[in-house]
């Protein structure tokens, strides 16, 4: 009997992996816990276990091998059948072999949208953006980098900066974005610390009115709920509270939103939480550019600033301007694509969805223009009445729920600034309005999507 | 009330010796938890299991220890790490496989996954995914004991990262203070995700961390089940006999990562090896079955072939249920008004 040791995969959100190195031979008897193989993701090297005992036949994928997709068989192991084999039933011990594995695409519930889009490529940019220089040279840089740059540029510019939270130090970040960090400022400046939310924001929070500039990371903002009293009545008020003269230059930054199957505790979006509270900015950036630019804004900004960032746009590419010390301003928002049908409005990752939408629309000859709000507070109604008043529809897609969101203040400052122009009502694409789903098929039905993005603005050019 | 002095480490009684049945239950229990992880483990490289998954491997006898302690109407609550505690309360490898795979007949119907999973009739009450939420949570469901003065403990388990959450120490005042029926569990293995308690911990002897609380602690060899049921016996008596919470330290050891996507690099191979090799609990416990005559190479062959056609049913079962109807996604959310 032979068993397929299958590519694994070893995140929410890994679809194909690198064979790094094989740390088993042919012949070599395996039992379950020991360490076969090592793979690369964009992430980080992990090593990978057998499951099954059992003497390795044959090695399927060469040592070094690139772009191994997840679940296609690396080794195949000859079983010693002595205790497993009989108890176990035929067709479990069949899930791996290719035929088995068929049946499992079949009847697998579809991956959720949002773990298998490819990152969306960078759109033109229209005419009149100021943003970038025309003669700038463009370099391809992952989120994930562009926010560890951000931060290595602030912090050798200014000796105040620092940057604080779980795991960010030695494991650098969870996420890896504070990778290289420690190597380069040191335990002074990097700083791991205890599971303690609530302190720590705290202490950040402190140390901003003792005037450092901290950087306070959540491993992501579900576990900053923790910790919103001292966000919200400390350090968002205090400024006030003392008639000008304290200030909290405070940074907390980490990912928002929905990831890839990680349920209700672990996937909400909190921009409309933070995004009522004065005294707060409150920025959610798209792609690696504005991550950049607006994360150092972020830093240098006199005010406590939430930041919140993507899981899932992390490992995307985009190209972003080579030009020394790249700043985006707090408070305006982006024209990623021009059209005159319908205004969409979106942010974070929601303008991936937005613009897949746009081009979907564009086939049946509804010019989508899609505004990405990049910055939630102080929100930029202007480029959207803008837009709107050329559009006279509007879309807004959000991840998180409709009731009280960024969706529904979108559509109120319109209606306040271009109530005339609406030529039918303002539609909000939201997550259904539910604690997340873990199931896939209920996730996938749950967040917003580019169908559903379609469906509205058809809906709103009554088509 | 009076102080109590903090008790230190080894002196547990030997009130009571396991005896022959209920040690190859133990035996049986850990090994059919040990399982069921590989292959939620193997599950989870074929995609069939999405989002986090902690593994309990390698911390088997502090769950299947102290669960032979519980009493009928005694409630558990843990976090996240929870598949192990879920089996250890009797709930079926079925069910708890199939909320791994998000299908309908699992625990939670699908909507929890992993991370919160729940059972009413186990008085297994989650399954958190919010470091240290349970034992704030876990000291309530003491306090609803104490309210109707039925008896019944609380048992709390959390990590030793979690317990470094301020509302722990919120909790442990409270329950002293109102003499709470409650049995804190922390499952010291050694790691809050890559982070060794001696990085995260001014104080490292986590038993001792109730003391400005007065609350007793003891430092318990988490690997091993028989002085983990001992500990747990003994704390559950102080609590149950209205004399206030108890906090035991298991110190025990988590093999695998994390979670699924952990790189690993905080400790060495030859350091899980170590453990793996010299204090595993499911061997500890077999060599000292066979050094007794109590189990020899085929009933233990057996055992283990029983314990993987379970796994394997289970890992069938879940592999195959149907997912949620598209409906599904929007019940549950309130409480249906009973008609
Ligand atoms: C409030 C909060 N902060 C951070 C996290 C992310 N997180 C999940 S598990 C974990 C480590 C916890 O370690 P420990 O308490 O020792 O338990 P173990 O995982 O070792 O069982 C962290 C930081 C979280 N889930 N909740
Ligand atoms: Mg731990």
């Amino acid at each position: 009997m032979t068993t397929d040791v299958m590519m694994p995969a070893l995140s929410p959100t890994m679809e194909e992996g690198t064979l790094a190195k094989w740390l088993v031979k042919v012949g070599d008897a395996v039992k379950s816990g020991d360490v076969i193989a090592e793979i690369e993701t964009d992430k980080a090297t992990m090593e990978v276990e057998a499951v099954d005992e059992g003497v390795v036949e044959s090695l399927l994928v060469p040592e070094g091998a690139e772009g191994v997709k997840v679940n296609t068989p690396i080794a195949r192991l000859s079983g010693e059948g002595t205790a497993a084999a009989p108890a176990t039933p035929p067709q479990a011990a069949a899930a791996s072999t290719p035929d088995v594995q068929e049946k499992k695409a079949e009847s697998a519930p579809p991956p959720a949208p949002a773990a298998t889009k490819p990152a969306v490529a960078p759109q033109a940019l229209p005419e009149g953006d100021t943003d970038i220089p025309a003669d700038a040279k463009r370099v391809k840089i992952t989120v994930r980098d562009a926010l560890r740059d951000a931060m290595a540029e602030e912090m050798r510019r200014d000796p105040g900066v620092f940057l604080m939270g779980e795991e960010v130090a030695q494991y650098q970040g969870a996420y890896k974005v504070s990778r290289g960090l420690l190597e380069e400022f040191g335990d002074r400046r990097v700083i791991d610390t205890p599971i303690t939310e609530h302190a720590f924001a705290g202490l950040g929070v402190g140390a901003a009115m003792a005037g450092l500039k901290p950087i306070v990371e959540f491993m992501t903002f579900n576990f900053a709920m923790q910790a919103m009293d001292q966000i919200i009545n400390s350090a968002a008020k205090s400024h006030y509270m003392s008639g000008g003269q304290i200030r909290c230059p405070v940074v907390f930054r980490g990912p928002n939103g929905a990831a890839a199957r990680v349920a209700a505790q672990h996937s909400q979006d909190y921009a409309p939480w933070y995004g009522s509270v004065p005294g707060l900015k409150v920025v959610a950036p798209y792609d690696a550019a504005d991550a950049k630019g607006l994360l150092k804004a972020a830093i240098r900004d006199p005010n406590p600033v939430v930041f919140l960032e993507h899981e899932m746009l992390y490992g995307h590419e985009f190209e972003i301007p080579e030009v020394e010390d790249w700043l985006v301003p707090i408070g305006r928002a982006k024209v990623r694509r021009a059209g005159s049908s319908v205004t969409i409005v979106a942010y974070s990752r929601m303008v991936a969805v937005a613009l897949e939408a746009a081009e979907a629309l564009a086939g049946e000859g509804i010019e989508a223009e899609v505004i990405d709000l990049r910055t939630i507070r102080p929100l930029d109604h202007e480029t959207v009445v803008k837009s709107v008043m050329k559009t006279n529809r509007l879309v807004t897609v959000e991840e998180g729920w409709a009731p009280m969101g960024v969706g529904a203040e979108v559509a109120a400052r319109v209606v306040e600034h271009a109530f005339d122009y609406l030529d039918a009502p303002p539609l909000r694409v939201s997550q259904a309005d539910t604690p997340l789903p873990y199931a896939a098929n209920l996730e996938a039905l749950s967040l917003p999507s580019a169908p559903r993005v379609v469906e509205a603005a058809k809906a709103v050019c009554y088509r | 009330m009076a102080r109590r002095a903090v008790k230190t480490a080894e002196k547990t009684t030997t009130a009571e010796q396991p005896d022959k049945e209920q040690l190859l239950a133990f035996y049986r229990s850990m090994l059919l938890i040990r399982r069921f992880e590989e292959r939620a483990g193997q599950l989870y490289g074929m995609g069939l299991i999405g989002g986090f998954c902690h593994l309990y491997i390698g911390q088997e006898a502090v769950a299947v220890g102290m669960q032979s302690v519980k009493g009928p109407k005694d409630q558990v609550i843990t976090g996240y790490r929870d598949h192990g505690h879920m089996l250890a309360a009797g709930m079926s490898p079925r069910s708890v496989m199939a909320e791994l795979t998000g299908r309908f007949p699992g625990a939670s119907h699908g909507k929890g996954g992993s991370m919160h999973m729940f059972s009413a009739e186990a008085g297994f009450y989650g399954g958190h995914g919010i470091v240290g939420a349970q034992v704030s949570l876990g000291t309530g469901l003491a306090m609803a004991n104490r309210y109707r003065d039925d008896g019944a403990v609380a048992f709390v388990y959390f990590g030793d990262g979690a317990a470094n959450q301020g509302q722990v120490y919120e909790s442990f005042n409270m329950a002293e203070l109102w003499s709470l029926p409650v049995v804190y569990v922390i499952e010291n293995n050694q790691y809050a995700m890559g982070t060794s308690v001696e990085r995260s911990s001014s104080e490292t002897h986590l038993y001792r961390r109730g003391s400005s609380f007065n609350i007793p602690g003891e430092e318990v060899d988490g690997m091993d089940v028989s002085a983990v049921r001992r500990a747990g016996v003994k704390a559950a008596e102080h609590a149950r006999g209205g004399n206030g919470p108890y906090l035991l330290e298991m110190k025990t050891y988590r093999y695998r990562g994390h979670s699924m996507s952990d790189p690993g690099k905080y400790r060495t191979r030859e350091e899980i090896d170590a453990v793996r090799k010299t204090r595993d609990p499911i061997e500890h416990l077999q060599e000292r079955l066979e050094g007794q005559g109590w189990l020899d190479e085929a009933t233990a062959r057996a055992i283990d072939n029983e314990v993987k056609s379970v796994v394997a049913e289970a890992a069938e079962f879940a592999r195959t249920a149907p997912e949620p109807e598209p409906k599904e996604l929007f019940t549950d959310v309130y409480v249906e008004a009973d008609a």
